[in-house]
């Protein structure tokens, strides 16, 4: 993925490289990543835990304060590792949006939904009629039911996964140009994450909106994402178009982690870790793990 | 007598209220079967009811009504429960909480031996624990460490270890891979498959996840609201569910196969009845 730069690129992130300073010196997460989205672009970040997945997606806003960052991160024709602090706020909530994994922590108790769904474009001067028009219209296009009504709600009346409409509402009412979802449906049950997702790739397409979508689940990037990044300990292991990664992995690595995945139409009994194919005959358990 | 045999598990009619629960019980009349050897899956969505179904079954929770019988015995009371027990052994969803993390291994996998009196020998426990440890893949050097040296995979190894160490016929699991990574998860869903075949073992699999519960269990049993709405043999349930609520979970699982989540998308037709209706359900209990 050396240089696919086009006019159609958004964001580019050169040679990554992400360390946190321990008593024992900066520890190393994330070591030299690479990745472009384009324009309106789905791309999935996927890895395991510790694979600097979130990390990576983070260093885009510059959101953990205590992270050193190398590398360059390019918005347009813009570094944010280059920008004052003041700068990259001013990016959150207008060019890029943010959800994360848990809604709950993420909104405001103690303010109605309404009124933090309209601060993104509030703070932008847009008048308070203007702007609970435009949130009452999002709220109902992500599937709220009775969305005037509900606008004047707290969150703790919302479920799950009504509260995460009201999240991506938020992160996407002043027409980002690139939404970062963090596991964004990890917290949700399936059919309600089946839906999150329809949503966000309707909006995605509806806007013109590049989704950098970071989880560790393989079976919703088959649905979500155009292009996959795969990650693990700090380095991006392959990337390429979903079709062509899930059909023929380069990596024995991704190859390994699609094996691992148990699927409902696949034969049952198969061997999920350590090789594909039918279940060869073992005595015990083996010792794959590290 | 009976001549046929009577299974090794049974639940009859478990009902389950909690004081102060919005939308009745929790548990609505389950009756579960399990027979030797044999992998049920308990599958739903949260607030369906299966942990406390599984929690009712372990003895953890008292039914407020219904019945639980080993191989036709009843368990109810506190000393049948005991004998009971030991045939029924759970395994947690978090490996973190699960174990004592001031016990050694070799206490952890080895507190059963001595509870229940079956190696009161303290060379010969140490024995059984290390081939206890072989059985679930992990070394026998572990023995003198605590729970916080190793990582989420191997403590439930750990877990799985001190269940199995009493000998039970049945491994009641409770979502026993949903906190573990995909590549830690295969592993030790292949352990489960593992200790079926050598062991012998029957499992009550309880899962939000129904491509985990299609992988391992030959039966399954869907809840939803408390009730069982239905249940059967893997294929029945997978490749025609009899039940709208089954279909519209079965529909939304995802699949690792890009072509596949394309043409199943196409299909859909979003908005149907399924997904929807589940949220205005929850939201109208108030979650």
């Amino acid at each position: 993925m050396s240089d696919r730069s086009t006019d159609r690129t958004l964001l580019s992130i050169q040679d990554l490289r992400v360390s946190y300073p321990t008593p024992e010196g900066p520890c190393a997460v994330v070591k030299g990543v690479s990745l472009e989205i384009a324009r309106g672009e789905r791309l999935a970040l996927v890895g395991e835990s510790g694979s600097g997945k979130s990390v990576t997606a983070r260093s885009v806003l510059r959101l953990d304060s205590e992270a050193r960052l190398q590398g360059a991160v390019r918005l347009g024709d813009q570094n944010v590792l280059e920008m004052t602090s003041g700068q990259v706020r001013r990016l959150r909530g207008a060019r890029v949006g943010l959800v994360f994994q848990d809604p709950l922590a993420a909104l405001n108790p103690v303010k109605t939904v309404g009124w933090q769904i309209t601060q993104p474009l509030r703070l932008r001067g847009v008048g308070r009629r203007e702007a609970r028009n435009q949130g009452v219209e999002l709220l109902e296009r992500l599937g709220v039911a009775d969305a005037a009504r509900r606008f004047d709600d707290y969150p703790h009346q919302f479920s799950g996964g009504m509260r995460q409409r009201v999240v991506i509402a938020i992160a996407v009412i002043a027409d980002p140009e690139l939404l970062i979802a963090d596991e964004p449906t990890t917290a949700l049950d399936v059919r309600v994450q089946a839906r999150v997702l329809e949503l966000l790739s309707e909006l995605a397409q509806e806007r013109d909106m590049a989704v950098l979508l970071i989880t560790h689940d393989l079976g919703i990037v088959a649905g979500f994402a155009e292009r996959v990044a795969v990650m693990r300990e700090g380095e991006l292991i392959e990337a390429g178009d979903v079709d062509r990664i899930y059909r023929s992995p380069a990596h024995p690595y991704t190859r390994a982690l699609l094996d691992a995945v148990p699927r409902i139409d696949d034969s049952p009994g198969r061997r999920l870790s350590g090789g594909s194919g039918p279940a060869p005959r073992r005595s015990a358990a083996g010792k794959e793990e590290q | 007598m009976t001549e046929v045999p009577p299974p090794l598990l049974e639940a009859r009619k478990l009902v389950k209220t909690f004081p102060g629960r919005r939308g009745g019980r929790a548990v609505d009349e389950v009756s579960l079967i399990v027979r030797r050897g044999e992998a049920l899956g308990l599958v739903g969505e949260s607030g369906s009811g299966k942990s406390t179904t599984a929690r009712c079954i372990a003895g953890l929770l008292r039914p407020d009504s219904g019945r639980v019988l080993v191989e036709g015995q009843e368990v109810t009371s506190p000393r049948a429960r005991r004998r009971g027990r030991r045939r029924v052994q759970m395994v947690f969803q978090d490996p973190y909480s699960s174990l004592n993390p001031r016990m050694t291994v070799a206490d952890l996998v080895g507190e059963g031996l001595y509870v229940h009196g079956i190696e009161p020998d303290r060379a010969r426990r140490r024995d059984r624990v290390v081939e206890l440890l072989e059985t679930v893949g992990l070394d026998s050097g572990h023995l003198d460490r605590y729970p916080r040296s190793f990582s989420g995979g191997q403590r439930q190894r750990i877990a799985i270890a001190r269940a199995l160490s009493v000998g039970p016929d049945l491994l009641i699991c409770d979502e026993p891979v949903s906190s573990l990574d995909v590549s830690v998860q295969a592993q030790v869903l292949d352990l489960f498959a593992d200790l079926r075949e050598t062991l012998g073992l029957a499992l009550l699999f309880i899962a939000h996840d129904l491509a985990v519960v299609h992988h391992l269990c030959g039966r399954v049993a869907v809840m939803n609201a408390g009730r069982v709405v239905e249940q059967g043999e893997r294929d029945q349930i997978y490749r025609s569910p009899g039940h709208p609520y089954t279909r519209s979970l079965l529909d939304a699982v995802p699949v690792p196969d890009p072509a596949v989540e394309r043409a199943r998308a196409a299909a859909r037709g979003w908005d149907g009845p399924g997904a929807q209706s589940a949220e205005q359900q929850k939201e109208g209990e108030g979650l």
